[in-house]
């Protein structure tokens, strides 16, 4: 008898034990995340000091970009930066949504199949290429073809004012679309997928039309999930460096025309940050990846936010 | 299964050991870093090096001037290389005293895409300064028909066409534009990366090259050895002396040649704007940057060793892959140079 309780008291302690270890471990691992992140804002901090001290908030509002002369301000890039990303957001959410409700609610089940494996293979493709792509039959496509069209029956718009390089904001936004499609279209449909039958069965039942079961029934269940895949895919527009800097012109001007060159702040950082040789430049450059962070970690709240509201107020209509 | 893994990662990490040790007897191992533009013919010569002598193994990262300078200083690999030579505050910011030795000349060449004129364009530097300054702004402005008479130049608007990433080839050419226009040298002034006046950015030679070649009417810069691989055409400019001259590695020796009759001791020289009929008017000597006191006896000699060879016999390799060798009376003061380093 004494024998079994002890046998059978070392297996609780072997269990706890093992419930112990794992517990340390995660919670290592979760703090080793917080640790590199809180590394990596010293280091950058630290390093983007001199420009701090110098520039401070003129940094942020300040248009000129010169090397030479040592006088940085980041405005043009910020700019770039964000209109290139929102813009590429605006078009993007509604084609990728569009999709990924074909591959679930409309297409024949083997189509459908077909189609999400041809949007998973343009997520896999590194961004160089599309760069390559962009530089090379995008942007000559752009400047021989769509900017003169544009121009021809829209030029009374500020937007598409001005003469026609091919690279240019426009030629940006067109890359980080049909870089950011796939990624909201894999994840929206996932979340589809996800809403239960009995949803689409109950709106149906009720006589709705397919569109309307999808008004319904589908898209409120999947709104948060389908807010965070764009916000994943914001994500990605602001941080992409490579494919944007090929096509974008690389010119740190602020101007509505979608036909003018722009600059954006990962852009400038892989352009110049190899050969920065003055202090002064590199914390610049620093300064400028300080900012990005800044902006990514404001953008994460507010989708936070939205997030959060969203499910107090679908919490309240299901009490209602 | 999980057994399996387990085993053959040991057999790895046994693997790796075997390998790491293995290097570490075979070979000295001397790192470098620095510009991206002597790339090919450093790798060329380090190549044929290992052939001549096996027991030493150079690693070059080029990671761009800037890096190079920045890693040298930190003292973190054994020779660095830059496309520009240090400032008297970047020499002073190294632990010991850095040395210069130029190994080889590249030149920056003025590309242009006007349908109809394929090549022969003529453009008197001035003339460049000022289409970079927005200051000509038709192809058919009389100051650039006059050079080209009988050649049907479009009265339409120029399109430059610049380096959105910092690198030396836009050092030597804003460094040239810098000696032919006071107001560029006042306005803009030279470095790896500037404040351009107007234009578009492309990165890399091949960012503008493709921009030139897409865009009817532009004009930009790449380097002499990417301008004459890829076919592109090119501007032939009318240098200080007042005789056209067209870029080719004949023409670059030739700048070399005349500056080094004012050559200062340290090699730090800009060899743009040079005096003489011959001398092509962008051209740059590229340097490797190391300490004149080696701090490990056996890496510096084996340095040494190498920079000796690399003047005697790697020069003769320069040709086939369109740099400039130094000219004769420059490896005469390399040499002597050489002999300085202590190990």
């Amino acid at each position: 008898m004494s024998d079994v309780t002890a046998s059978h008291r070392w297996k609780i302690e072997k269990g706890l034990s093992g419930d112990f270890i794992f517990k340390a471990v995660t919670v290592l691992f979760a703090f080793s995340i917080l640790v590199i992140l809180m590394l990596m804002l010293y280091e950058m901090v630290s390093q983007s000091l001199p420009s701090l001290r110098k520039f401070g908030s003129h940094f942020i509002t300040g248009m000129n970009w010169d090397a030479v002369q040592e006088d940085f301000g980041a405005l043009p890039f910020i700019y770039g930066s964000v209109v290139s990303s929102v813009l590429a957001l605006l078009i993007a959410t509604p084609l990728a949504v569009g999709t990924a409700l074909f591959i679930t609610e409309i297409a024949p089940r083997r189509l459908g199949g077909f189609a999400a494996s041809l949007v998973e293979l343009l997520a896999a493709i590194p961004s160089v290429i599309y760069g390559l792509w962009g530089i090379l039959i995008m942007t000559p496509w752009l400047q021989q073809s769509v900017q003169p069209f544009l121009q021809k029956y829209l030029g009374f718009l500020p937007f598409f004012d001005g003469p026609a390089y091919g690279v240019s904001m426009l030629a940006g936004v067109l890359i980080l679309v049909i870089m950011v499609v796939p990624i909201i279209t894999s994840i929206t449909k996932e979340v589809l997928t996800a809403v239960p039958r009995s949803q689409r069965e109950a709106a149906i039942a009720l006589g709705a039309t397919r569109w309307e079961m999808i008004r319904m029934a589908v898209l409120p269940y999947g709104k948060s999930g389908i807010l965070g895949a764009i916000i994943l895919g914001l994500g990605r527009a602001v941080g992409e460096t490579m494919a944007v800097t090929m096509v974008i012109g690389n010119d740190p001007k602020i101007s509505l025309s979608l036909f003018s060159p722009a600059y954006t702040m990962p852009s400038v950082i892989a352009n110049e940050f190899a050969e920065a040789s003055s202090p002064l430049h590199s914390a610049a450059l620093m300064h400028i990846g300080l900012l990005l962070l800044v902006i990514t970690l404001i953008i994460n709240a507010l989708a936070r936010l939205l997030l959060w509201s969203m499910s107090r107020g679908a919490a309240r209509g299901a009490k209602l | 299964m999980l057994k399996n893994v387990r085993k053959s990662l040991l057999a790895l990490a046994i693997m790796a050991a075997a390998a790491v040790a293995g290097q570490a007897s075979a070979a000295t191992l001397i790192n470098g870093a620095g510009a991206t533009f002597p790339y090919p013919i450093y790798s060329k010569w380090f190549s044929e090096y290992a052939k001549v002598d096996p027991s030493v193994k150079f690693n070059y990262q080029s990671i761009g001037s800037g890096g190079g300078i920045k890693q040298i200083t930190a003292q973190t690999i054994d020779f660095g290389a830059s496309d520009a030579f240090l400032s008297d505050a970047q020499l002073k910011a190294a632990p010991g005293k850095l040395i210069h030795i130029p190994t080889v000349m590249g030149a920056v060449v003025v590309t242009y895409n006007i349908p109809g004129v394929s090549k022969g364009l003529k453009l008197k530097v001035e003339d460049v300064a000022d289409i970079f300054l927005g200051r000509i702004t038709k192809w058919n402005d009389p100051r650039i028909a006059d050079d080209n008479k009988g050649v049907n130049l479009p009265n339409q608007p120029i399109v430059v066409v610049h380096r959105s990433d910092g690198s030396g080839t836009t050092n030597i050419f804003t460094d040239f534009l810098s000696g032919v226009s006071s107001e560029w040298s006042s306005k803009v002034g030279k470095g790896t990366s500037v404040k351009w006046p107007l234009g578009l950015g492309g990165k890399g030679n091949e960012g503008v090259a493709g921009q030139v070649k897409n865009t009817r009417y532009s004009i930009g810069y790449v380097e002499l050895a990417y301008a004459f691989e890829n076919k592109l055409p090119y501007a032939t400019l009318k240098n200080k002396s007042g005789s056209w001259v067209e870029p080719s590695i004949k023409s670059t020796s030739a700048a070399a040649a005349a500056a080094a009759k004012h050559m200062p001791a340290d090699f730090r020289v800009s060899l743009v704007n040079q005096p003489g009929k011959d001398a092509y008017p962008i051209a740059g000597f590229t340097w490797l940057l190391v300490y004149e006191q080696q701090k490990d006896k056996v890496k510096g000699k084996k340095l040494v060793e190498f920079l000796n060879w690399e003047l005697a016999k790697g020069q003769k390799m320069a040709g086939a892959l369109l740099y400039a060798p130094l000219p004769e009376n420059v490896q005469k003061m390399v040499a002597k140079t050489i002999k300085a380093i202590k190990y």
